[in-house]
């Protein structure tokens, strides 16, 4: 079972979570034409390896996370709040 | 194959004793006895038949491997089956029968079937699938349908119970430093070093006794050790199995809780599934010894070699009088002496040249000895043995039984869970664990340590390297090298003659032979995995513990290659069967999923609602007056709405509290519509679209203040909304600064509607003057108090088209916020009203429900398209219009009239042009209802081009599901009073 550090609530199940998406993606203003925001939503990387991801503490403190995760064994490198803001908070606390 | 208790053996409690019954006879053993031992001791010799030959089988190991003795054990709704009688605890009145045998495993008609074995054999199923040919080749499966009733019965194994399962299981978790699996001398010695350094142990033993391999040691006690890991602070599970190894070092476990009792305790659930999480894992789960395939090698009475050492030293019985042990490798000759010295006429045939061992004068050793066939019907007669060097001399022993030992087998399946594959050790001719990146270590004979002193010092190796996870650094300390005999084991995996047929077994639980292997092969099965499966090598019970590598080194053999080169076939989790109820635990009946009840839950079955089920919500459904059905029920209700007002339970909506300065333009950015000049104290329904421009919600918010909105959403996609605006916040619109709280438990909600409505809210509100047309408009919002004083909010809002209202407050003031409504909506003949008739009103009005906001549908689809703003962008605003989106011919929002009035029709009815009713025809009816004002049936869905295209057109309403049909007419999904006159009343 995959086990994510929350930097809020500290080490927990998946089950707690939700998968998000890719978290690379840099979604376009929302004034933006159509073909870029078709880029954004259509077009995706399906990476072997390590990848960025976004996780939502559903069923803890509702944080959103990015996380760094090897699509191949489940290792999780990294783990932070999306929020630079609560990122800044949290990063000392794990 | 005649077996017995020894005095002054075994491990068993002999001042105990346990009656038990086996297929209908009274039996007795001792307490600490498997259902195994016990028989052996009985000298039950057949205790099942086989899958597909029945033939008749008998004990074959002592433990999970075991391939023989499957039975049913128990009766009624316990009654379970494919029990292996060698890991089932006896206890006193067990009852347990033989399987797959008709009358029974002694005297079996099923066993015709061993003559008419040229039929069964590898791919049976498959060609049945295929056709029979010349007859049906190629022509798929009908041969199969009139078989297949047949087939079942007769190659089934034990039958489950049909009964509701009366046991309760659990669901635990638990936390360790370090988990140790298996606790033979390896998991013993790593265990208590790990504990002796202040780190959180858990040993984990799937036996009920700690001991591993030592309990089948004469002089091991097993009780002695399990106070001295205590008293090291280690917490010991038994009767518990690791079952597998998953992601971030988690344990799945399965503790056997009451399986071992006679009477079910009421109080403990029968089984527990553990999720454990360690820091690091040591696998210490043993080997099993292998047998080796040759003529007859199933008949009751063979074994494997270290299972008679086993029933002798844990159990006190001798399972053979006259004993013949084949073997390749030096694990037999202990063995040997013991059961000689326990009073057997023992024979060793080793297929080696030379091996150096001092045996008893008494003990007979034939080297360069192969076995050949066992001679015998339901038991042992002798067995035909061959020198190695000269297949044409052959020579018969007279014995009862035959143990076999064809090498050992690492327990690597755990391991394996991880994607790690075994690697092919030629020496030792087992697999051996490959390189573990992850904080898992594997020691004794998992790793391919064959004696005990290795095997503990393989611990304390493995010890070390937990140790060393948690920064512990401890004098270095080597794994001993793999293997440990003194003479060299030599492959043995087969013996055959060209000259005469066999029937050698690789896989005993599938009736898989040496001969099927190889007509797979001749077949075109060259992979393992193919192999696997055409033939069900290994895909039985025991998931080919003890044939796979026989199958494999046969595979490698056909191919002209090695076994490393075949490969071997992944092992998944579980290592042994996990029942299904226990991966249920406790969420059966009521507990399948969480109940969602609404604060007026009691006050609404008080009141009489009948309620439904709405997700996880429970609602509402309709209040049935006396002999009132669902229909007369909620045509009754939507009939009241519009003549006076009625009161429903609108608690599930969910309700989103946006609070902070940017709160306006968050609001702004997710609706279609505009939000930017909202004034305080009014609301606005508004559409939410995905971010591909489909449209992803309806619902409300309302302006409280100037930083303060609060949002309704459907019931359904509340904890979307809620967690897509978080994910916006979050990760999108950084910069904004707006808090966003779930508010949906903390509101209770009612509708009022009707023209009354109005005249009921000021019987409620505290000034009884205070709700006018005026001060409270369409789309109005009051934040106010009930004549109690409890403060309220009211919006003026209308889903069934009438003058409406709703009402929220704090939830726990629902039910006197309720009795308030009713008291006063019954002077005005009102009713309550349940989702069924606000479902109708809302049908006649047109408006979209979850059942047209399907995820396929754009803003103007339904109908809707005036509400997106042209002004401003808004999330979907770039992609609503894109390519197929915007297409002429899309299904469009309508309403639809049965042509002749008294017809009806149902949600999901098919739409088509009347001589072409077809395929997807030309659109869909949604959602439907008896309309009380129409007085006929009415529907609303989707029809290609819309109501500009078949305006005047008879359409067909297809329903073949329900095998219906009936003529139909495209309106406006307006169907009532569509200038909303009356809302705005
Ligand atoms: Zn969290």
């Amino acid at each position: 079972m995959i086990r994510i550090k929350c930097p809020y609530c500290g080490e927990r199940d998946h089950s707690e979570f939700t998968y998000g998406g890719d978290a690379s993606i840099k979604y376009p203003a929302l004034d933006a034409p159509e073909s870029e925001w078709t880029k954004a939503i259509f077009f995706r990387e399906n990476i072997r390896g390590m990848q960025k991801e976004t996780w939502h503490h559903t069923n803890g403190c509702r944080l959103w996370l990015e996380v760094e995760r090897s699509t191949i064994t489940h290792e999780i490198k990294s783990v932070k709040a999306c929020h630079p803001q609560i990122e800044n908070i949290t990063k000392n606390k794990s | 194959m005649t077996s017995q208790r020894k005095e002054h053996y075994g491990k068993i409690n002999r001042d105990k004793v346990l009656g038990f019954t086996w297929d209908n006879k009274e039996y007795f053993g001792y307490e600490g006895d498997s259902l195994a031992s016990a028989l052996l001791a009985n000298d039950v010799r057949i205790v099942g038949r086989s899958f597909k030959y029945h033939r008749p089988r008998g004990v074959m190991s002592c433990g999970v491997e075991e391939s023989g003795a499957l039975v049913t054990v128990g009766s009624g709704s316990r009654r379970d089956p494919n029990v292996r009688a060698t890991t089932q605890e006896l206890y006193s009145g067990l009852n347990a029968s033989g399987q797959n045998a008709f009358p029974s495993v002694n005297f079996d008609f099923g066993g015709v079937n061993n003559y008419l074995s040229r039929f069964f054999a590898a791919g049976f199923y498959y060609k049945t699938f295929m056709g029979l040919p010349p007859f049906e080749w190629g022509k798929g499966t009908g041969i199969w349908m009139v078989f297949e009733k047949i087939i079942r019965k007769a190659a089934g194994m034990g039958k489950a119970s049909r009964e509701p399962d009366p046991d309760s299981y659990e669901h635990a978790n638990d936390f360790c430093d370090v988990l140790v699996i298996g606790s033979g001398p390896a998991g013993i010695a790593a265990a208590q070093e790990i504990a002796n350094n202040k780190l959180d142990v858990i040993l984990i033993e799937q036996d009920s006794l700690l001991g591993g391999n030592s309990l089948s040691q004469k002089d091991f006690d097993a009780h002695l050790l399990n106070d001295q890991l205590k008293n090291s602070g280690i917490r010991v599970m038994s009767r518990t199995t690791a079952f597998g190894i998953y992601d971030n070092t988690v344990v799945g476990a399965l503790e056997r809780v009451t399986d071992h009792l006679s009477t079910p305790h009421s109080n403990l659930p029968r089984q527990r599934f553990w999720t454990i999480r360690a820091k690091h894992i040591i696998v210490a789960s043993g080997a099993l010894e292998r047998h080796i395939a040759f003529n007859n090698n199933d008949l009751p009475g063979a074994m494997t070699v270290n299972a008679s050492k086993h029933y002798l030293n844990r159990y006190g019985v001798l399972t053979g009088n006259n004993i013949v042990i084949s073997t390749n490798n030096d694990s037999v000759y202990q063995t040997a002496i013991e059961l000689h010295e326990a009073g057997s006429k023992v024979t060793i045939l080793d297929s080696r040249e030379n091996v150096n061992h001092d045996l008893p004068q008494e003990i007979d050793l034939h080297l360069n000895t192969l076995p050949f066939s066992i001679n015998g019907r339901k038991k042992i007669d002798g067995i035909d043995v061959y020198k190695t060097s000269d297949l044409s001399h052959k020579n018969t022993i007279i014995c009862d039984q035959v143990l076999m030992s064809g090498g050992w087998s690492p327990i690597v399946n755990l391991v394996s869970h991880r994607g790690i594959k075994p690697v092919w050790n030629n020496e030792n001719q087992c697999f051996i664990p490959g390189e573990i990146k992850e904080n898992i270590s594997v020691v004794g004979s998992a790793k391919g340590i064959w004696n005990e002193k290795d095997c503990v010092e393989s611990g304390f190796a493995g010890a070390n390297e937990a140790m060393n996870t948690f920064g512990i650094h401890k004098k270095e300390i080597s794994f001993p090298p793999v293997g440990g005999w003194s003479n060299a084991i030599e492959p043995l995996f087969e013996v055959k003659s060209n000259k005469f047929p066999s029937k050698s077994f690789v896989d005993f639980q599938h009736d898989v032979t040496t001969e099927d292997v190889r007509l797979a092969h001749r077949e075109g099965f060259v992979s393992v995995e193919h192999l696997k499966r055409y033939t069900t090598l290994g895909m039985a019970n025991d998931q080919g513990k003890m044939g796979n590598i026989i199958g494999l080194s046969l595979m490698a053999e056909q191919l002209d290659k090695t076994i490393p080169e075949v490969g071997t076939t992944v092992f998944r989790p579980p290592y042994t069967p996990v029942p299904i109820g226990a991966l249920t635990g406790r969420n059966v009946g009521k507990h399948f999923r969480p109940l969602r009840v609404t604060p007026m839950h009691q006050w609404n079955i008080d009141h009489g609602a009948k309620m439904i089920e709405v997700g996880l919500y429970q609602r509402p459904w309709y209040y049935p007056k006396k002999n009132e059905t669902l229909s007369d029920s909620y045509i009754r209700e939507a009939t009241i709405v519009r003549k006076t007002v009625g009161i429903c339970d609108v608690t599930s909506l969910g309700k989103i509290a946006i609070q902070g300065p940017d709160a306006t333009e968050l609001v702004n950015r997710i609706y279609t519509n505009p939000f930017a000049k909202l004034p305080i104290g009014k609301a606005r329904y508004g559409i939410m679209l995905r971010d591909d421009g489909i449209v992803m919600d309806d619902g409300t918010s309302w302006r409280l203040g100037e930083n303060e909105y609060f949002m309704t959403t459907s019931t359904a996609a509340a904890a979307k909304v809620m967690s897509w605006l978080e994910e916006l916040l979050q990760t999108r619109w950084t910069d904004l600064k707006v808090n966003v709280t779930s508010v949906s438990e903390q509101w209770a909600g009612a509708a009022i509607a009707g023209p009354k409505s109005r005249d009921v809210l000021n019987e409620c509100v505290f000034d009884p003057t205070e709700i006018t047309n005026d001060n409270l408009p369409f789309m109005g919002v009051l934040q106010t108090k009930l004549k109690d004083g409890t403060p309220c909010r009211v919006v003026r809002i209308s889903f069934s088209g009438e003058l409406a209202y709703e009402m929220y407050i704090e939830s726990d003031y629902a039910h006197g916020m309720m009795d308030m409504l009713w008291e006063s909506a019954q002077k005005y003949d009102g009713c309550l009203y349940g989702l069924e008739a606000l479902g109708a009103l809302r049908v006649e009005k047109g408006h979209v429900t979850g059942a047209e906001l399907d995820g396929r549908v754009t803003i103007d689809d339904a109908g809707l398209g005036k509400m997106a703003s042209t002004k401003k962008s808004y999330i979907g605003s770039a992609m609503r219009k894109r390519g197929v989106l915007s297409a002429d011919d899309r299904e469009v929002l309508v309403g639809f009239f049965p042509i002749n009035e008294n017809e009806t029709f149902n949600a999901g009815t098919i739409v088509c042009e009347k001589n072409n009713i077809k395929g997807q025809g030309v659109g869909r009816i949604t959602s439907v209802t008896h309309s009380p004002e129409l007085g006929h049936w009415i529907g609303i869905g989707f029809v290609k081009g819309g109501l500009a295209k078949w305006k005047d057109i008879t359409l067909v309403g297809a329903d073949p599901v329900r095998n219906k049909q009936m003529e139909i007419k495209v309106v406006s999904p307006h169907m009532i009073d569509p200038e909303g006159k009356r809302m705005y009343a």
